[in-house]
């Protein structure tokens, strides 16, 4: 049996049969890793003693015969920005080069409660702002799928450790599709939760009012198994939201109205990846579900509003990398020499780049025309989404315009990278769940399908991904 | 287009150093975003209230209790004394 081709659902029915150890699990991931990592380069840091001592621990759990949490000793690996306390945390950037995490984040804990291996933390877009990896200061990691290509982004590490069989699931952040969009790119599924399902503590802050933790799987059920361990209110993020606990309902495809935003389907997209998510829609409308076509008007606007918001939020975020604190600090003869040189000598171009333009969108005189205007243009977004709603329950659109790009295809021209978020801003603008769904390949290259839900109905979107048989 | 003065000055505001050659990198790159953001001139924002957060929710509020655990967080200082954090002297 390849140990490293399972999903959750199936290692843990292996571990609990005792068909094989948590050690023997770890060791064939760690040996993947110690094959792969080179060429695909998904992780930055490798915590090959811990997990195997944590293997051990899992071992001696089940052969105590105690009932084992859904999660107990399966391998797993940790977007570069998300804390675990003892282990390096770059977020990508030379101006954490050297952090040592001094606690875990929250998600961390309530997964290592569970008993997890954590192999190691992935490797992002510097401080998630991008749309391939390749902003990492460190270099850019490949799409296992095809290595001349890219993961996607920001978690393009986490996506690539997972489609590449070097973990059995992984975690990832998504500001603005930074974990659906590499799920797509890689063939897997990737789940944005709604905005507060999940505590933000311990994610370095990028765009506090967008940023949500979700799982990046081979299934939608290890998707769900996932998000129910690591989501819940939590006192140390007070913008974190008890779901109300619904009871588990099966949702029969034949139930659901599903919208499909005309505006999702313009110019722009590739007519191949148009053809998969049309037939992936034939599929659902197949097996019962209630095809209905909808309006977005103001779609066009969300990635301008976002691109807004955004870089503003992250200027503000970002100004704690002072070289005082923590971090890089270069030496100046003044305090001021000292902010200047640790910044523009920590930070990389994506970075330096958004910081800029959210400082300029924020500063006197241009507040109102840019931050302001973005902020309204916010309020109407959600409003269609709110509108839409009334008359459907989910919607279906393609994850991302294109297949995934060839390495170095757009890096040098940083606008036409924002387009590449085109379908997934909106969402995180009006903080719904929504989730990336494999619907196959083109050129072998894998296709994902959107399914956007309403506020805190995860598990219904989650629901009708398994549904699919994804 | 923003004039390289300009970039000069976002970047200190944003207390970024920008060596001469990044001055015309950057000012092409954040000008075509700009541009490509002015389009929302077009949206009737009129009567509309701003967003900040995606959900209304009212102030949270826990009891200021102090636990047990305390993460050394001087550790990760760059420079320390007598368990502060030294920084440059700022007042002449």
């Amino acid at each position: 049996m390849d140990l490293t081709k399972l999903t959750i659902v199936q290692a843990g029915q292996g571990l609990r049969k005792k068909e094989f150890s948590a050690v023997e699990l770890c060791q064939a991931y760690l040996d993947n890793i110690e094959a792969k990592n080179k060429d695909v380069f998904a992780f930055l840091t490798i915590i090959k003693d811990l997990a195997m001592q944590e293997a051990k621990k899992a071992d001696d759990l089940i052969s105590s015969g105690a009932k084992l949490p859904a999660l107990a000793g399966i391998p797993m690996a940790v977007k570069d920005n998300i804390l675990v306390k003892g282990v390096k945390c770059t977020a990508g950037s030379k101006i954490l080069e050297d952090y040592m995490a001094p606690y875990d984040a929250t998600v961390v804990s309530k997964l290592k409660k569970q008993g997890v291996i954590i192999l190691g933390k992935t490797n992002l877009d510097e401080f998630a702002m991008g749309s391939s990896t390749e902003n990492s200061a460190f270099g850019p990691t490949r799409n296992p799928h095809n290595l001349s290509r890219v993961p996607g982004g920001s978690s393009g590490g986490s996506a690539a450790a997972v489609a590449g069989d070097m973990s059995v699931f992984a975690l990832g952040s998504d500001t603005g599709g930074s974990i659906r969009q590499p799920a797509s790119f890689c063939g897997l599924v990737g789940l944005k939760p709604t905005y507060g399902a999940v505590s933000r503590y311990g994610l370095m802050a990028f765009a506090s009012s967008l940023d949500q933790i979700g799982p990046i799987t081979k299934t939608a059920e290890d998707a769900k198994i996932v998000f129910e361990a690591i989501s819940g209110k939590d006192k140390l993020d007070s913008t974190s939201v008890s779901m109300e606990s619904s009871p588990e309902k099966m949702i029969k495809p034949s139930q659901i109205k599903a919208g499909i935003p005309r505006e999702y389907f313009i110019k722009g997209i590739d007519p191949e990846v148009e053809k998969a998510v049309k037939s992936a829609i034939e599929k659902y409308e197949k097996a019962g579900v209630k095809i209905i076509e909808v309006s977005l008007p103001n779609t066009q606007y969300a990635l301008p509003a976002y691109y807004i918001i955004n870089p503003a939020e992250a200027s503000s975020n970002l100004a704690r990398y002072d070289g005082i604190k923590y971090g890089l600090s270069k030496e100046g003869k003044a305090l001021l020499d000292v902010y200047l040189e640790t910044r523009g000598q920590g930070f990389g171009a994506e970075v330096r780049r958004r910081i800029m333009l959210g400082t300029f969108t924020l500063s006197s005189g241009y507040y109102e025309a840019y931050y302001k205007r973005a902020q309204k243009v916010r309020t109407k977004i959600i409003q269609d989404f709110k509108n839409v709603f009334n008359k459907v329950d989910v919607l279906f659109t393609p994850t991302c315009p294109i297949l995934p790009f060839k390495i170095g295809e757009k890096i040098e021209d940083p606008l036409s990278m924002y387009l590449v978020d085109v379908y997934t801003v909106s969402v995180n603008l009006a903080g719904l769940p929504a989730l990336s769904l494999p619907i196959g390949q083109v050129n072998n290259l894998p296709v994902g399908m959107q399914i956007i839900g309403q506020p805190f109905e995860d598990i219904k979107i989650l629901e009708l991904a398994k549904a699919y048989g994804a | 287009m923003l004039s390289k003065k300009e970039v000069q000055h976002i970047a200190k505001l944003a207390r970024l150093s920008l060596k001469t050659k990044d001055e015309a990198k950057f000012q092409k790159e954040l000008s075509s975003i700009l541009d490509y953001i002015e389009q929302l001139k077009k949206v009737d924002i009129s009567n509309i209230e701003p967003t900040s957060h995606p959900f209304s929710i009212k102030n949270v509020v826990r009891p200021d209790e102090a636990e047990s655990k305390r993460y050394n967080l001087l550790e990760s200082a760059p420079k320390t004394k007598d368990g502060y954090i030294k920084v440059k002297q700022i007042l002449k």
